[in-house]
Order: structure tokens, then sequence, then C-alpha cells
């Protein structure tokens, strides 16, 4: 397991931004009532989008707001990676995946220049506008190597285009997600070989069609619907 | 034609996103087609169909979908029935459902109203790993389409309402497992809970619960359309049907694509990811179905099959369907002790041997990786992997130690190598002449 802790240097205090407040509402409002305990990851994944980070102020708020203890809190807080104990980046929170997949393809040559443009891992850049780590898997390995930066993928990265990427977001600009070679999707390089019958898309399997092996007419009376 | 099954048999028609994922496009490619009627029969119909078919959990275990959801109670009590669909995706090698999150996200849904009227619940919960933030859009906005067309929710036009709603988590591989998902889905750490009590009878909230995987799930409504005998047409008597696989590692064309059950490991690479780099005889071993099941060597490759039982005779498993490939310039001691690395990490601490083993487990690993390892510590290294498999309450103890078991099987005499280099290189090296057994 990972063990994490939270930042030494806390801020005095959290409130929630009324869109904040929405959003976790709603999400309460998702679940049972009795069982709003359930959207604890959603709101502390809020909480991140709003200031960047989970501080421990924030922390008690989203108890407060729960109406759970602060352990409860806490330890959810702690034990999901996702959530980061300490300011990040005001550019962007790169993520480099490195499990083997990536690793297979590369992942080793990104983080090297993670290392020489941004600095140690977990740590931000000199200028605080960039912070970096290393993940975990992160479920696009027929796009690898891949990272996600603010939340979103970019693949089938080489050392060149993650560069070309980490230097347009210190510039402030927001680059387009999802592959860097110009793939479609998980799609093979150079195109999909299949899913080329033209029929499948001419809105034939839309037309109204008879269920194969329904139980004969005049159904059993009164099997009550669940 | 690209491997063995013919476009006309696929199911996941936009499966790289080249058309529209919304309901029209959808409906279009024959999602929702005929749902009513489906929904109109009862549970026992459904259930059977599906039993018939042959569909196999798509998450990994590989356990019979119609069987499994026969095991919620026949009646519904005061405590709501509740299916949860596991989009959890993180495990190595596997990036399936996520496609079908972000481009068929109405395959997915439909299959969890039909899901639900065959274990009698009128609630589904879709819990999507935190990291797919994309996804989950793409996902709130199907789900809002659904209800704005009156497939969702109370009064449906289908004749059986249900909800389907979203949970997401916080980025945790632990959490796949099914009970881990319902202590996270429920807002907790996602430590596994023992079992029994089993889903089943005692889920999320203490109700009836069912955990299928997304892919499992989706494919439900096209069965259904098809007869089941149609799907198990494909494959072999006890792997039956289509499924999505990927391709990742040392390949020319990494994917995904869906193509029949009991296609072979050669054909799916050759034909599909575009071949090995550098040639089939540049196999070395492939992973093939996620990085928790143990490798098989290139040789066994010219005839190995992706069912479930011949991966299982060959010491490995079908798992996800989505291989990892590694071609003779890979460094395999490496991969796996990064693979162990990826154990450490996300063992979520509950039971000792996993806390303890994947760490100490992937530290020795380290060693073999340079070399400096002792020679005794390799059967050490798989006694200790022996004692951790089978012995956590949940699989991610035994997904910890198999990667590692499936290296020493067939690759051995690699990590031997590796330490008599070392040891020759420091000619003086304390322990050598002890070790040297």
């Amino acid at each position: 397991m990972s063990v994490r802790r939270l930042a030494q240097i806390q801020p005095e205090s959290f409130a929630f931004t009324p869109a904040t407040l929405k959003a976790a509402k709603a999400w309460m409002a998702n679940f049972p009532a009795g069982r709003q305990q359930s959207a604890m990851v959603p709101i502390l994944w809020l909480v991140q989008k709003q200031e960047g980070w989970v501080s421990e102020p924030a922390i008690r708020a989203v108890a407060e707001l729960l109406g759970v203890p602060v352990i409860r809190v806490l330890e959810v807080a702690t034990f999901y990676t996702m959530f980061m104990l300490e300011p990040v980046g005001t550019h962007a929170l790169v993520q480099v995946c490195g499990t083997t997949p990536c690793q297979t393809r590369g992942s080793e040559a990104l983080m090297a220049v993670c290392k020489r443009k941004i600095g140690p891992q977990n740590h931000k850049s000199a200028d605080g506008k960039l912070y970096w780590q290393e993940v975990e898997c992160m479920g696009a390995c027929a796009n690898a190597p891949m990272a996600a930066i603010n939340d979103y993928y970019y693949e089938d990265l080489t050392p060149e285009s993650f560069e070309k990427l980490i230097d347009d977001f210190a510039a402030g600009k927001k680059p387009k997600p999802g592959s860097m070679t110009g793939r479609q999707g998980s799609a093979p390089e150079g195109g999909a070989l299949t899913l080329t019958d033209p029929k499948l898309y001419d809105g034939s399997l839309g037309k109204k069609i008879k269920i194969p092996n329904l139980p004969p007419k005049a159904p059993k009376t009164a099997k009550a619907p669940a | 034609m690209v491997g063995i099954l013919a476009d006309k048999d696929r199911i996941f028609l936009n499966i790289y996103g080249q058309r529209d994922w919304g309901l029209e496009g959808a409906k279009a490619r024959g999602a929702w087609n005929g749902t009513a009627d489906i929904v109109a029969q009862t549970p026992e119909w459904i259930c059977d169909q599906v039993k018939a078919s042959g569909l196999r959990g798509r998450g990994g275990a590989g356990f019979a979908t119609g069987l499994k959801w026969t095991f919620m109670p026949k009646q519904e009590s005061e405590r709501p029935h509740y299916l949860l669909v596991n989009a959890d995706e993180s495990e190595p090698g596997a990036c399936k459902d996520r496609d079908i999150l972000r481009n068929d996200p109405h395959l997915l849904i439909e299959g969890c109203v039909i899901a639900c009227r065959a274990m009698r619940s009128h609630t589904a919960y879709i819990y999507i790993r935190g990291e797919y933030v994309h996804e989950r859009e793409r996902l709130t906005a199907a789900i809002k389409q659904a209800y704005d067309a009156g497939l969702l929710g109370p009064g449906s036009i289908l004749g059986y309402d249900v909800d389907v709603r979203l949970q997401h988590g916080g980025g945790a591989y632990i959490c796949g497992d099914e009970t881990a998902l319902m202590e996270s889905f429920e807002g907790k750490k996602g430590q596994p809970r023992l079992k029994p009590p089993f889903p089943a009878g005692a889920g999320i909230y203490g109700c009836p619960t069912t955990v299928n995987n997304v892919e499992t799930i989706a494919v439900v409504g096209t069965i259904l359309r098809r007869g089941a005998e149609w799907f198990s047409a494909f494959g072999t008597e006890k792997s039956t049907g289509t499924k999505l696989f990927a391709g990742s590692g040392h390949l020319n064309k990494p994917c995904v694509v869906e193509d029949a059950v009991g296609i072979s490991v050669k054909q799916l690479i050759e034909d599909h990811f575009g071949g090995v780099r550098g040639g089939w005889g540049n196999l070395k071993a492939v992973i093939p179905g996620g990085i928790s099941v143990r490798m098989i060597p290139a040789e066994q490759c010219d005839e190995a099959i992706m069912t479930y039982e011949d991966l299982q005779a060959r010491g490995s498993g079908l798992g996800t369907g989505t291989m990892i490939v590694f071609d003779k310039d890979a460094d395999l001691v490496k991969a796996i002790a990064r693979a162990a690395y990826f154990y450490k990490h996300e063992s979520c601490g509950q039971c000792t041997p996993c806390r303890e083993g994947t760490g100490w487990m992937w530290r020795v690993m380290e060693r073999m990786v340079t070399g400096e390892a002792e020679m005794a510590e390799i059967d050490l290294l798989l006694d200790v992997a022996s004692q951790v498999e089978g012995h956590t309450i949940c699989g991610l103890g035994d997904a910890a130690a198999w990667p590692i078991q499936g290296l020493f099987r067939h690759f051995r005499h690699e990590v031997e190598e590796r330490i008599n280099t070392y040891r020759a290189r420091k000619g003086s090296y304390a322990g050598a002449s002890i070790a040297a057994e």
C-alpha cells in the first residue's frame, strides 16, 4: 500500500463555492435517503477541482456536510491516490502512467522528460506551474504510453510530443486530449481494419425486429411483476 | 476477413468512436431495439436465455452470468435489489470497457435495464473509475439522453422502470474487486469484505446486489435480440460468444478489437495487432489476460487459443482478454518487477500476507532485475509467493503472486544468468562462493 499523509502546511480555512456546493448536493441526492456518505469520494473530488488539492480544513468541511466523523473522510482522502494532499502546479498536474504496458512502450523516457523539465516527482516545478508524478495503470494500454494532464488523457506519446505538451500547458494553453499521433480512439494505427461493412450503419439494424426464442403467447397469468 | 468474426456479427459497432455515440446513432445501430419486448418477459426467461448463450463474466473471473443473476432473491422485500456495474477498469493491459463507456454507452445503459429486469431490481449504479473523467462525462450525457427519451426512470416507455445512476471512485485498483467496490460505493476505504454473506444476499447497504462487468452488461441486449444460439455458436462449448480483446506492449499496431472467443493468440496478434515488433519469430512471451495472469512463452503461442479452458490448461487465464506482448528485446524481469510494484502500491493493507508480501516480493524482484539477489532467493521468493496466494480475503494476493510465478516457470534461467553475470562482474562479491550451489 502507499503511505500518504496530509501536507505539513495547511490553510486556515476552507469554504465551498456555491457551484461546488450545488454539485455536492446533487451527488448526495444521487443515493438513497440516509446514505449520503456514499457521495464522499465524488465530493472530495469536487473539492480537489475547486482548490487543486484536498486540505485538512476541507476534509473537516466535507465531514460536516455529510454528517460523518472527520476520521471517515480523512481515511478516505488518504486511501484513494487520486486525491492530492498537497498543492500542485497552477497550470498542470501531469500524471505519467508507469505500469508495465506503458513501461514496455517507453514511459521511462517520458518520465525522464518530466525530471528534466519539471524536476523530481511529487514536487512542483521551480515556477510553481507544473507538478508531476508517476501513477499506476490508467486503463488506456492500447494507446500507451500515456499521461493524464489535468484529468484528460494524452495518448501515444513520444518524448518529443510530450515535451511540447508540457510546454503548451506551461504557456497556459489547453491542448486537445486524445492520441498525439492522430489515431481514432483505440483503433489500430492507420485506421480500423474491422467495422468496414456499410450495412452496419445504413440504419437497417434500427428497423423493428422480432425478438427470437420468446415463449409462446398467453403468458402465465399474474406472474407478479417484481 | 480480418480475424475470425464477420462485421455483421459484431456487437460493438462504434468501439473506436468514429460515429455518433448518442441515442439516435446508437438506435440506428440496433441499440434499444426490441428492449420493451425483452423486459416484458419474466426474469426467468431472461436468465434462461443468458444462461443458454453461455455468457461468462468479462471482468476476469469468468463466472456464468445467467447463473449469477439467479442468485438474487426471487421476491423483492423491503430491501431493494441493486445492479452494480463494475466500470473500475484498472487491470494493467485492460482498456476495453473504456471504449464501451465513451463510444457505445447506450448498449451499457440498455443492458442495465434488461439485467435489472432479470434480477427484479429497479436501480442500477455504474461505478466508474475516477480517472475516467471524459468517459464519465460521456456516460452522464448518455444517461440523460435515455431519461429524456423516457427509456429510464418512472413511467418508462419500456414498461419496466429502472433508474441508472453513476458513482465514481478515487483511483484504487482494489475497488475492482466486487466487495471492495461495494465498500467504496458506500463512501468508505475500498477494503474487501469477507464472503459470506455474498453480495446477492447482502451487498450495498446490506441489500441484495449483483456486480457485473461493463462488457458483460453491454452485450446482453444484442444477445437477446439475436438469440442465445447466435452467441453460443461462437467459440467453444465452455467459452462462447464474441469479446473485446486488447493488445499492448511490443506490437506494431496495438488496439482494441472485437472478435470471437476462440481466436488463436497468433491470429489475434497477426491479424488485428499488426504482428509482433520484429516479426512472429521475435516473440518472447505473452500475458494473455491482463497482468494478473501468468505469462505464456512464445513456443506455446503458436497453438494457444483465447478461451478460458485453453489458457487455464497452460497455467494462465483469459482474464479480461487484454494481452501484453513482449518481444525478444524485452526485459521480462523488469516488466514483472514493475508489476510487483503495482501490486505493492495497490494493496489495500487489510490482510497481512498481501500488505507485507507484495512489498517484500517487489523489493526482491528489484534485486533480481540488477542481479544482486542471492541465487537461493529465487526459491524463497516462490515460496513467499505461494504463501501470499490464497491467503487473503480477495484475489489481489493471488494476482500479485501469479505474474511472478509465471516468470519463473518459463524464464527462471534468465534470472539465474543475470545473478551469475552480476557475480562474475563483481569477482570479489562476498556471497559468491556461498551461492554457487
